[in-house]
Order: structure tokens, then C-alpha cells, then sequence
């Protein structure tokens, strides 16, 4: 699974992107957002606050309950400040 | 037609080839967004635009379709740009076109709002403070518990 960040996340996770292997457990975007807050001082800060964070799954924006599968691109970012 | 690009535009050659040859246009509503040089209390030296390459796009062409679906437009615009730009510069042009002017005036204003809260741009501002990453205008409230944590040990 092949994971992106954007903005602030890029800066506080301290990754552009990351190739990752969650465990078969995490089968939903919540669940993947809830293993990636272990994966270091870093991913935690940045995912202190879910409620400040989109979510892409291949391209598409996602739902806490939407799937996530081996082979997608999932990215994570803030709100959208374009214009 | 949408176009994401680090280089300046030029408005009236973007509208003159827009509409160049068509001549069921009667009205061409245009929106430029330019780089201002404070927000809030902060001066802005400068800012970055970021954004993610591939989504952005597909969302600017699935917003310029849902234009096109909801008025008769004859052409419409959007170019955005990335990349560091200084206060004085432009960002953004979208354009509608159509026979009439309250369809391409509802169409423009209808382009650059879903453009704001829907195509993944980012902007990072200069200022002498430091650099800082703009907050979305309108924090959605109802947000606040989408991606809460579900109770579920299998997450480890």
C-alpha cells in the first residue's frame, strides 16, 4: 500500500510517501488511520487530530468506514486551501 | 479545458482562444484569483502552492463536467497554478462561457467555490514569522468526529 502526505502531514510524519504493509486486520480507512498512529513520534502528532485530516483513496476522497486494500494509494492531507 | 501549471498565464490570449471561432457565445464570465500580500495581521512575503498531482486534476476535470451539466456553457477554464508565487501574482483563472450572461456568470462563481473546497491544492505561506500552512476558511464542524478512532483491538 502505498501511502502520501500532504501539507503539514508531509511535515510533522516527516515522508512525502511511504510503501506499508498493514496487518490483514486493517481492512478501513479508520483502521489504517488508527495503525499508522503507532508507527512512530511523527505519524502520531501528525494524526493527533483525525478530525483535521482528508483522506484519498486511489485519487478519490474516502469515508472513515471505505475499504482499504494491498495495491491502493491512500493519501492524507488538511482541508483543501486552493483558489 | 483545465490546465495545472507552474508558469504565469496571460488572461486575454486564454480568452480569445477560448472562444476563438465560436460564435454561439454571447456572454464570458471570468474569475482571476491573485496572490494578496496579507491575511489576517501577517504580511506575506510569499507562498507555495502544493498539491496532488493526478487527484488534482481528475478533480478539476470532474468539476468543470459538473458545470457543464448544470448550465449550457459553450467553452469554459480553468487553469491553477503551483509552485512559489509572490503577492501581485496570479493563481487561478476560470472562465464560462455561454449564449447568455446569467449562465456563465453562475457557472464561473460555481467553478472557483467547488475548485476551493474540492481540488487538493495547498497553500504555504512567507511571512516573517515563518512559514505557515493556511487553515481551510470553513472548517466543517460535523467533521469533527468522522475519523474518530473505532473501538476495535484488532487495529493494533
Amino acid at each position: 500500500m502505498k501511502l502520501l502526505y500532504f501539507a503539514w502531514l508531509k511535515t510533522k510524519t516527516g515522508v512525502a510517501e511511504e510503501d506499508v504493509a498493514p496487518p490483514p486486520e486493517v481492512t478501513t480507512v479508520a483502521e489504517l488511520l488508527a495503525w499508522l498512529q503507532q508507527r512512530g513520534p511523527g505519524h502520531a502528532e501528525a494524526l493527533a487530530d483525525l478530525s483535521a485530516l482528508k483522506v484519498a483513496v486511489n485519487q478519490e476522497y474516502a469515508q472513515p468506514g471505505d475499504p482499504v486494500r494491498p495495491g491502493d494509494e491512500v493519501a492524507l492531507f488538511p482541508p483543501v486551501t486552493g483558489g | 479545458m483545465i490546465r495545472v501549471q507552474e508558469h504565469d498565464f496571460d488572461v486575454g490570449a486564454e480568452l480569445a482562444a477560448l472562444t476563438a471561432g465560436n460564435h454561439q457565445v454571447g456572454g464570458l464570465a471570468v474569475f482571476v484569483g491573485l496572490v494578496r500580500d496579507m491575511a489576517g495581521d501577517r504580511d506575506i512575503d510569499a507562498m507555495t502552492l502544493e498539491h496532488y498531482p493526478g487527484m488534482t486534476e481528475k478533480m478539476l476535470a470532474r468539476i468543470e463536467t459538473e458545470a457543464n451539466e448544470r448550465w449550457p456553457l459553450e467553452a469554459s477554464l480553468i487553469i491553477h497554478r503551483v509552485g512559489r508565487l509572490e503577492p501581485g501574482e496570479q493563481i487561478v483563472l476560470v472562465a464560462a462561457a455561454s449564449a447568455h450572461r446569467q449562465a456563465a456568470f453562475d457557472a464561473c462563481q460555481f467553478l472557483i467555490d467547488w475548485l476551493k473546497t474540492k481540488a487538493p491544492f495547498w497553500k504555504l505561506e512567507e511571512t516573517g514569522q515563518g512559514a505557515l500552512w493556511v487553515d481551510a476558511r470553513d472548517s466543517d464542524t460535523a467533521a469533527t468526529e468522522r475519523w474518530s478512532t473505532p473501538k476495535k483491538g484488532a487495529a493494533e
